[in-house]
């Protein structure tokens, strides 16, 4: 009996040996050998594999950065200027920072601006209203209003809003990872520097018909008319395709053309104070009177010098 | 012998053609007609015309923007109101001109009357230059240019010229009437196509459930093959009724028993695919000088009081024709553009007619209403029904999550959008819906691709220039 249990055990452990040595080899002939910083780089990403820097996952953008020379064209929005930092140290690059990015929804088109002119009973995805017909309302640009942006969000930063029917983006969660630019088949939702202390104006409106056709579709579109573009002192907006859009490198945050705009297409959020805008198109118009009064000074001075 | 169908898929809907009793009746011209520039596939048509300028009924408004493309000509004498973009039935901007209509003139050399020109010249150059400068595009809902699809690539023949009589939507009855009404003038057209394409034989293919046009038909091709020996060659074939047997593919399949490839051409099978009532155009085009201005619709559905066949002329508003044809009723709940399986829903009533409207259908809320939507229980109904031979549900699965390469792997791109999977389904699920985006994208990929390609192409052939 004791013999029995005795050469069981020697049996088992002698095959375990022999099969541990065969492991090994195998082990040894097909070893791959990877660069150790690719795992210490994986340890300081965010792992949300969200897909935001470009690469399928925090491991393949984390190989990628390996491979590179350096760090630019590979960043973590996820991350942000923390992480980059860290992986910048393990991989011995230069710290290259970005302002910190967040989702903008370019539309203003609530169920109060924009009137509803038929019904949509089909599937209720963006994707498949959009791949139908120009939608619901009388824009064929503004949001489609299903949620395949909130959908798309991995970090629950958007959610619809029930009041106005279009989707609000969260700042504080939001990673500007960019899965809901690419989710939107209408292409309203821009990721756009967050500003200091989050200060920051856009134009609330993608619609690139003629004024009249946008006016009568949406009581809150940019109708192109061109008066922001004036008004900004800083050239900070352009105007294309009958529609402003605001280069947040250039713009001051003076909020004049906030003012200005006569439809309330451009919005500036997170200000201390709210707009004063009487006070701010008094000031526009008081600049105006003096550049126009010295415009006609330097006239009739040169009107002078000629007589003379 | 049972009848002939395509081998693989199809479904039976009921054929509900309410309207087959009702003679085509010529509409009454609308004040103002927008005629849209993207009304084939391929580029936009160019205008020619300034807003101001006086034009005549039949005269060339606009060229084509490119290879594929067509002439537009203007359908309605009076003076160009604006051009620009005008919403469509999807309600997307296209380019469009608008006319008010004063009087009814036409341009001269167009032969406005009644009597049916028989003999047609051998001048083969001249019968394209006039199919050319009619404008004239399949009215099959495709809307390709006929010119295009006459000229074979070089290298590939056409072996059998086929003439679409199926008219295999349900509900749709304008098909049926021309070819008991026009039936010559759609003979004249077929041998005249049939003598450009160089083929000896040509077959007008109509389902079943079209007896009347079928002993019709067969009575005018005798009738014409003993008058001329150019009409000698066209056979009428009675199909058996099956959902979609007008798809290009399965009725080269169904006639001719040869399956187009994958990302083919009919022409590659050495066949050219015809409807008739693009037939009747060429007819119009050749023998009378007259461009292709107006086309026929079926005005119908279960809840209008009076069916109407009718002859509109091109860039009529749809409200205009459906007020014509006796306004909407207050169970109206949906219009579609063409017919119940195809068709596309008009989001704006407002928007014009264009060459491809082949029937505006109202349907109530009762009849809109889509089934509750389940969970796929894999029985397959789907793949049985699809006529092209996909797996509709595994497409769906794909398509949700977003699986490009598998999609492609499992030839997405040739779904026709026929809708038998949806009408198929047990489920309810919108197989159609979510798969057209899954198809749109992998287009979307191939295209890419080949642009890609392309590119590479041309920088490696720099060095060697």
């Amino acid at each position: 009996m004791s013999t029995t249990v005795i050469w069981t055990i020697a049996i088992i452990s002698i095959l375990g040996m022999i099969l541990a040595f065969v492991l090994w080899l195998i082990a040894e002939k097909f070893k791959v050998i990877e660069d150790p910083r690719i795992d210490e780089v994986e340890k300081v990403m965010p792992g949300a594999n969200c897909g935001g820097c470009g690469f399928a996952g925090c491991r393949a953008f984390a190989e990628a950065a390996v491979k590179a020379t350096d760090l630019e064209g590979n960043y973590c929005p996820v991350g942000g200027n923390d992480v980059m930092a860290r992986v910048a140290s393990i991989l011995g690059y230069e710290v290259k920072a970005k302002a910190p990015t967040v989702a903008v929804v370019r539309c203003n088109g609530s169920c109060s601006n924009r009137q509803t002119v038929n019904v949509y009973d089909g599937v209720k995805t963006c994707k498949v209203k959009a791949s139908l017909y120009s939608g619901d309302t009388g824009c064929s640009f503004g949001c489609l209003g299903c949620g395949d942006c909130v959908a798309a969000c991995k970090f629950g930063a958007l959610s619809m809003d029930p009041a106005t029917g279009l989707p609000v983006v969260d700042e504080e969660k939001c990673t500007a990872c960019g899965a809901c630019v690419k989710a939107c088949p209408k292409q309203i939702i821009e990721i756009r520097n967050k500003g200091p202390r989050g200060m920051r104006m856009f134009v609330s409106c993608v619609n690139k018909d003629k004024g009249p056709s946008a006016r009568k579709a949406c009581a809150a579109a940019c109708i192109g008319c061109g008066i922001c573009a004036k008004t900004c002192t800083h050239d900070a907006i352009v105007l294309e395709n009958n529609v402003a859009w605001i280069d947040p490198a250039k713009c001051m945050l003076c909020r004049e053309c906030e003012a200005m705009c006569p439809t309330g297409a451009i919005h500036g959020v997170n200000f201390p104070k709210p707009l004063d805008k009487e006070a701010v198109k008094a000031r526009i118009a008081e600049r105006n009177k003096k550049a126009r009064e010295a415009a006609a000074a330097a006239v009739t001075k040169e009107n002078k010098g000629e007589t003379v | 012998m049972s009848k002939r169908t395509f081998s693989i898929g199809g479904i039976h809907p009921h054929d509900n053609k309410i309207s087959r009793e009702c003679p085509i009746e010529i509409l009454p011209l609308p004040p103002v007609v927008y005629v849209s520039m993207s009304q084939h596939i391929g580029a936009p048509a160019k205008p020619v015309v300034a807003v101001g300028d006086k034009v005549k009924a039949g005269q060339v408004i606009a060229e084509p923007g490119g290879f594929v493309s067509a002439f537009i000509h203007s359908p309605v004498s009076g003076t160009v109101k604006s051009i620009g973009p005008v919403k469509d039935l999807a309600g997307n901007g296209q380019n469009t001109v608008e006319i008010a209509v004063e009087g009814d003139e036409w341009v001269e050399g167009v032969d406005l009357s009644g009597d049916i020109v028989r003999d047609f010249p051998d001048d083969n150059a001249a019968i394209m230059d006039k199919i050319r400068l009619g404008g004239i595009v399949g009215l099959g809902g495709a809307t390709f240019p006929t010119q295009v699809k006459l000229s074979p690539p070089p290298g590939k023949k056409c072996e059998m010229l086929i003439i679409n009589g199926c008219e295999c939507e349900p509900y749709l009855t304008c098909n049926y009437r021309y070819m008991l009404e026009r039936a010559e003038q759609v003979v004249i057209g077929t041998a005249i196509i049939k003598q450009v394409l160089g083929v000896d034989k040509a077959t007008i293919a109509i389902e079943d459930n079209k007896p009347e046009d079928i002993a019709h038909m067969e009575e005018v091709v005798r009738t014409l093959a003993a008058h001329s020996p150019k009409y000698a060659g066209i056979t009428v074939l009675a199909m058996q009724t099956k959902y979609p047997e007008g798809g290009e593919k399965q009725l080269i399949d169904a006639v001719m028993h040869r399956q187009v490839p994958s990302g083919g051409l009919p022409i590659d099978v050495g066949a050219v695919v015809q409807n008739v009532a693009t037939a009747f155009a060429v007819y119009e085009a050749v023998q009378k000088n007259k461009p292709l201005v107006s086309n026929t619709m079926t005005v119908t559905g279960n809840c209008l009081p009076v069916q109407h066949n009718c002859e509109v002329r091109i860039g009529t508003p749809i409200s205009f024709v459906l007020e014509r044809c006796g306004g909407l009723p207050d169970s109206a709940a949906k219009v579609i553009s063409g017919g119940p399986m195809m068709g596309k829903a008009v989001s704006n009533l407002d928007a014009a007619t264009v060459k491809g409207t082949s029937g505006l259908l109202v349907l109530t809320e009762e009849q809109t209403r889509r089934m509750p939507e389940t969970h796929c229980i894999r029985c397959g109904k789907c793949s049985d029904a699809c006529p092209m031979g996909l797996e509709p549900f595994l497409l769906f699965r794909f398509t949700k999550a977003g699986m490009s390469d598998e999609l492609e792997a499992n030839a997405a791109q040739d779904c026709i959008e026929c809708g038998c999977c949806l009408y198929s389904c047990p489920a309810g699920l919108p197989l159609l819906d979510i798969i057209r985006t899954g198809k749109q994208q992998v287009m979307g990929i191939i295209k890419a691709r080949a642009a890609a390609a392309k590119a590479a192409a041309a920088v490696a052939g720099q060095p060697a220039k």
